[in-house]
């Protein structure tokens, strides 16, 4: 049995992230760790938990195994539900053809299904690669407030990178009238955040005119988008403050942690009132021992600490052991930082080993950039491993 | 052999009557993010039981709240899970009512129902003063192997006085594990015992007509008349365990017993094995933040906390903030505890929502440490 929903998330998180490369060898970019204890879907996730809305379609695709068995029945994030709750939607084979999702709209299109199931009028479009808190039944009361047919969520950003964004043009309603994905010269600073709210009926009508054009790459910045707007449809930009971070690359991925240090952190994750839920590992309290230094950090449950520990985040079951150094780095679930070695300005990810006395990355902000070593990935004893190398390196 | 389990909450309240004022002993926070009930509920559910009825006498609200339905032990089951044994108490006029059980015996004729609806071959019993991480399966094994009626798990151990309430139950036994008497100890015994545990192990069906044999002759106390009744017509066993092993029986045995974990051979005997964690509540609280200037050794942190200060031989609970020019050495900061700035702490138990203003110096001392209340400010 279905109860209407007014609103149902769809979560696009098939993609595999590949410009974060040896991290997403093995999983789908919105199950990479983030934050020492989470990752980066437990953002668009509990963020539709504390905005109310109960029903989310989760899209995937490449390397699902670990977000399925991550999001599993969805009782983290309270969306274990009755009625609705997170729902997996790989691609699947239907009584007419088969195929992979071939674009983000394909992806919806091929689950509009699941949204007539729940009869919704309105659909929310997420992506599983932004850090972020964000109150979507606001949006959503912003949406039916301007009775538009589309919303996007948009946030200024500096001049100089507005040519990495989608940038809408406005006039003083906000309403979109020019859209230009990725503008050698922005005409404005507004940049999509990837967010959208359709009322339903418009969207299936765009889905199905979309999937009936054989030349469309099937995505919402390059084709759903520019055909509404080019159709007159009443589009509006839906102004967002605060903090946001596509972790879409190695770089932004790093800052975006470094972000949670610090006295007041750019990016608050211990705030009550706006709660970021995750799946719990079941792990000791964490251990620091004698001759420990810890200053300015975030370290997790099950960490075992007995060096030394400088502006990083440490995941669950993190050790550090004596005389090891690590700095200005993201070290995820359960690597081990051998005896005497440094790890500095670098990714490590889960189950790494590093040799006794090896020394692993740069100085902070070292021009070849931040070093990465893949998961379960062993560095030799006394090894050197340079600034912003790739173990493996796959990104050829 | 299929199991049951059944864990006494209540039964050694008495021993802490500090902290038990307003919850049970299974609800007792220990070890920075647990409750002692979880260390007897992950060794049930580690060992294939499935089953769990906690009895519980009073003040088990905070109990409840732990448990919930069960979930973050798997205990949230179609068939069996886990299951809160309320006590009876009837509310018309009648001489019994409100009486509650005051003896192990009197707790399971109260719960007779619930084993009698078992259908399972063995009944595990545990109290929850326990902190150890023991695979019950071997005990349920060996049960069957000696063709057992009941087999008592023991650790041979010295008999402490110092700071102790209460006495322990030393077991006395052939050379073949069998049973021969029960003996309550006394200050006067100062040598190694095969010490009661209260975790045993007993063929249901022979617990129910323990239980109707004991009804029947009117007794009361479970280890002096009971069991010896039963015990020429029936094979008792005990099981000699030899891994870490403790019992919280004073406030001052409860500061000491958290002051263990901070030894990594007793941290690695209880959390160290990937097959058997110990399972609790989650609380969904981020990782703990170390600010500038924080120092911090040999302490048990959990995840939550705010580090500004000094920290040393400690261990702080979930959501515990130590302000900037703070010492907090030898303590024990329960839940959402709070230390000032410029405070300096020494043996100190600051229980859950404590706040202790700037400028504060409070100490207890090993052997007497400094108990802080519930929710007071100081």
């Amino acid at each position: 049995m279905f109860k209407k929903k007014e609103c149902v998330a769809m979560l696009l998180a098939g993609g595999q992230g590949s410009r974060l490369y040896a991290l997403t060898q093995k999983v789908a970019k919105p199950a990479v760790p983030f934050g020492g204890k989470y990752r980066i879907v437990d953002f668009p996730l509990s963020n539709c938990t504390n905005s109310g809305i109960d029903t989310v379609g989760v899209l995937t695709q490449y390397e699902p195994l670990l977000l399925n068995e991550y999001i599993g029945n969805g009782l983290p994030w309270d969306l274990d539900r009755t009625y609705g709750g997170v729902k997996i939607l790989p691609p699947y084979q239907g009584a007419k053809a088969a195929d992979w999702y071939k674009g983000t709209a394909n992806a919806i299109y091929q689950n509009l299904k699941f949204i007539e199931r729940y009869d919704a009028e309105y659909v929310l479009i997420l992506s599983g690669d932004h850090i972020y808190k964000m109150d979507y039944a606001k949006m959503l009361k912003f949406h039916k407030k301007r009775n538009a047919d589309c919303t996007i969520a948009v946030l200024d950003v500096p001049i100089e990178e507005a040519s990495r964004f989608g940038i809408m043009s406005v006039d003083e309603d906000s309403k979109i009238y020019k859209f230009e994905e990725k503008p050698k010269n922005p005409e404005s600073t507004m940049a999509s955040m990837g967010i959208y709210i359709f009322t339903k009926s418009k969207l299936v009508e765009y889905l199905n005119r979309d999937a009936a054009d054989p030349e469309s790459s099937n995505d919402f910045g390059k084709n759903i988008i520019p055909s509404m707007l080019a159709d007159g449809q009443n589009m509006v930009a839906y102004p967002f403050e605060g903090y946001w971070k596509d972790v879409g690359t190695l770089s932004s991925l790093w800052e975006a942690n470094m972000d949670l240090l610090g006295q007041k952190p750019e990016f608050d994750l211990s705030d009550e009132k706006w709660r970021i839920f995750t799946r719990h590992e079941t792990l000791a309290p964490q251990y620091v021992g004698k001759g420990a230094e810890i200053t300015n950090s975030i370290i997790a449950e099950g960490c075992e600490i007995y060096g030394k520990v400088e502006n990083s985040v440490l995941f669950p079951g993190a050790k550090v052991l004596e005389g090891a150094v690590v700095r200005d780095s993201v070290v995820m679930g359960g690597s081990v930082i051998g005896e005497g070695a440094t790890v500095s300005y670098s990714i490590l990810d889960t189950n790494v080993v590093i040799g006794k006395n090896a020394n692993v990355g740069g100085a902070k902000g070292d021009p070849d950039g931040v070093a990465v070593i893949g998961d379960s990935e062993v560095i030799a004893d006394g090894a050197n491993v340079g600034a912003g190398v790739m173990i493996p390196d796959v990104r050829k | 052999m299929t199991a049951a389990g059944l864990i006494f909450s209540n039964i050694h309240d008495k021993c802490i009557p500090e902290m038990t004022a307003r919850r049970t002993m299974a609800s007792l926070p220990f070890g920075g993010r647990y409750r002692l009930v979880d260390f007897t509920l992950s060794n049930m559910v580690n060992s294939g039981i499935n089953k769990v009825g906690i009895v519980t006498h009073n003040n088990y609200r905070s109990l409840m709240d732990h448990i919930g339905n069960g979930k973050d032990w798997d205990l949230a089951r179609r068939s069996g899970g886990i299951m809160i044994l309320p006590p009876f108490v009837t509310a018309y006029e009648n001489p019994r009512a409100n009486q509650l059980y005051t003896t192990r015996l009197e707790a399971l004729m109260g719960v007779r129902e619930y084993i009698t609806h078992c259908d399972e071959d063995v009944i595990v019993l545990s109290d929850s003063d326990v902190v150890c991480n023991i695979d019950l399966s071997d005990v349920i094994d060996s049960h069957e192997a000696q063709g057992a009626d009941l087999t008592l798990v023991t650790k041979r151990m010295k008999i402490s006085t110092d700071g102790v309430r209460g006495s322990k139950v030393i077991v006395y036994s052939n050379d073949r594990g069998v049973i021969t008497d029960f003996v309550e100890s006394t200050p006067l015994m100062t040598e190694e015992y095969d010490v009661s545990t209260n975790i045993m192990v007993f063929t249901r069906t022979f617990l129910v007509s323990l239980l109707d044999n004991a009804i029947s002759h009117g007794y009361t106390e479970f280890y002096h008349q009971a069991l010896p009744f039963v015990m020429p017509t029936s094979k008792l066993c005990i099981y000699r365990y030899d891994g870490y092993y403790n019992a919280i029986s004073s406030l001052e045995h409860y500061f000491a017993a958290n002051m263990e974990l901070l030894c990594g051979c007793v941290r690695g005997e209880l959390f160290g094995n990937r097959e058997r964690p110990v399972y609790t509540k989650v609380r969904n609280t981020a990782p703990t933040k170390y600010a500038e200037g924080a120092k911090v050794e040999n302490s048990l942190i959990a995840d939550g906390c705010i580090i500004e200060g000094t920290v040393e031989n400690s261990i702080l609970f979930r959501g515990v903030h130590v302000k900037k020019g703070t010492t907090v050495r030898n303590c024990i900061m329960l839940q959402n505890s709070c230390a000032g700035e410029n405070v300096t702490l020494n043996c100190v138990i600051a229980d859950k929502n404590v706040i202790i203003r700037d400028d504060k110096v409070l100490s207890g001392s090993e052997n007497l440490p400094f108990y802080i209340a519930k929710g007071k400010m100081i």
